[in-house]
């Protein structure tokens, strides 16, 4: 009973997104659909997931564990390969960039016995590595289709004097890149002065030491900030190659000249 | 008859199912400046850009020298022969920067007052910031940054369509002068058949993305036949 009464009080949260909602609508956003959407779809995931980590935990077998987390990477790549429409490749870049961030975290806390290979730690850490990847790989991504296609002539001008594919599109590449690790880095600078990061505040509301609480934001932030870095660099290397030819020819988009 | 620089050979070039060359061949000779013209979408730029493999033609050949350009290495080729857009995008925070663009990719050190000079611009704009330079300015840096790489031949798409009539026709004395001096083979697409008359000594007419003649310029406005009298009637 005490549960159900918890849900309906976080449902109350939703006057918040109603005002947003309100707001967009007023002032012509285009936003209201989208959000709406988002409410709808996290509050059925979450409570889904919710019932799967109950039952992952209850399994206690990290092969179910590897099997969800691996599920996870999957989803992560189909939304990032929606939001970045008219890249090649965009779902195959986007899996390697999130999979191998998510492996590669995974892999140094448990070898460095950072955290136990329990489902416990893993799923959750999992989950936050990929959810980070994903929005930095869209960002990436994104940004990368839309100045290749604004800067068209720069990039042609670049090529026809010599450079390659990769000098051509060095400064979109860093630009890209920039702007998809700059939230994060800032919010790394700044944690703990203008911002308490989730975990932290969830382990303090759910009562725990703040040393102790601080001790896991640590080793989050550092995983998020190497695994987030790796995944937006490998998916703006992959992601800029898959517009150019190896004869270092920009390939024309869908819209042709 | 003049040795030949660049042929262009059942030239075809399609994409997303629209076929926008249809087997050109055109023949461009050593130290000459051809003229391209044709009606818009008749695919002139996509040739131009096929030359020097910005784009990969779909069948067909470009031979440069004799020697088929799809199998040099297109680094190499875009080097020897030069593109100039219709506008200049240049690189970096001064002229210098903008001028050795190519040839610090290549880690050469080039004198940038000489390149400067050798397009009617003062050496004294070399730390100037590029986008202080008015267009035509730029557009001489543009032709600048190509004759750092000792290219031997120079594409123009369109290249003083965004220029004012003075700055125009300054670049046209300045394509008329490199050739001259530097014996450049020229390669222009060009709507404007006046500069035709000025600049060119070899004229091609594109239409529908077939060559449908080539002509030395007399020829071109007195003898050529039904396809470019409709042209330059505007009936095309």
């Amino acid at each position: 009973m005490a549960g159900l009464q918890t849900v309906g009080s976080a449902l109350l949260t939703l006057v918040l997104v109603a005002v947003a909602v309100v707001l967009s609508i007023y002032e012509r956003l285009d936003l209201e659909k989208d959000i709406t959407v988002a409410v709808i779809r996290s509050f059925v995931q979450l409570a889904a997931i919710g019932y799967v980590i109950d039952y992952v935990f209850g399994l206690d077998n990290l092969g179910v564990v590897a099997l969800l987390l691996a599920g996870m990477v999957l989803f992560a790549a189909w939304t990032s390969a929606r939001r970045a429409a008219d890249v090649p490749n965009a779902f195959l870049i986007a899996a390697v960039g999130v999979g191998v961030a998510a492996l590669a975290t995974l892999v140094l806390l448990l070898a460095l016995g950072i955290v136990p290979a329990t489902a416990r730690y893993l799923i959750p850490l999992g989950g936050m590595v990929i959810g980070n990847s994903m929005n930095a790989a869209s960002l990436t991504m994104t940004r990368i289709r839309d100045d290749l296609s604004e800067q068209r002539l720069k990039i042609e001008s670049a090529l026809a004097l010599g450079a390659t594919s990769r000098q051509a599109v060095s400064p979109i590449l860093k630009t890209a890149l920039q702007r998809a690790l700059i939230p994060l880095i800032d919010a790394t600078k700044t944690t703990g002065i203008i911002f308490l990061p989730g975990a932290m505040v969830g382990m303090i509301i759910a009562g725990a030491d703040p040393l102790e609480a601080v001790r896991l934001q640590i080793v989050v932030l550092y995983m998020l900030l190497g695994s987030v870095s790796i995944a937006a660099i490998l998916v703006g290397t992959l992601s800029y190659r898959s517009f150019f030819t190896p004869r270092h020819q920009l390939k024309t988009g869908p819209s042709g000249r | 008859m003049a040795s030949l620089k660049i042929e262009i050979s059942g030239l075809e070039y399609a994409i997303g199912g629209t076929e926008i060359l249809k087997g050109v061949d055109i023949a461009i000779r050593d130290g000459g400046v051809t003229a391209v013209v044709g009606p818009s979408g008749a695919g002139k730029s996509t040739l131009l850009r096929t030359i020097n493999r910005l784009i990969e033609p779909t069948s067909g050949e470009v031979f440069l020298d004799g020697e088929p350009t799809s199998g040099l290495d297109p680094l190499e080729l875009r080097r020897r022969v030069g593109m100039v857009f219709q506008i200049p995008a240049l690189f970096g925070k001064s002229v210098e920067d903008a001028v050795l663009y190519g040839a610090r990719l290549l880690g050469e050190d080039v004198d940038p007052g000489g390149l400067l000079e050798m397009v009617g611009l003062s050496a004294s704009l070399a730390e100037r910031d590029p986008q202080t330079l008015s267009v035509g300015q730029q557009q001489r840096v543009a032709i600048a940054r190509v004759l750092a790489l000792r290219a031997e031949a120079l594409l123009l798409d369109e290249p003083t369509s965004a220029l004012d009539e003075a700055a125009r026709s300054r670049v046209e004395e300045l394509v008329t002068d490199l050739n001259d001096r530097l014996g450049l083979t020229m390669v222009f697409v060009t709507h404007d058949l006046s500069q035709v008359e000025r600049v060119a000594d070899h004229v091609a007419l594109l239409a529908g993305g077939r060559c449908e003649g080539e002509w030395s310029r007399e020829d071109f406005f007195s003898l050529a036949g039904e396809w470019a009298r409709r042209y330059i009637a505007g009936r095309l």
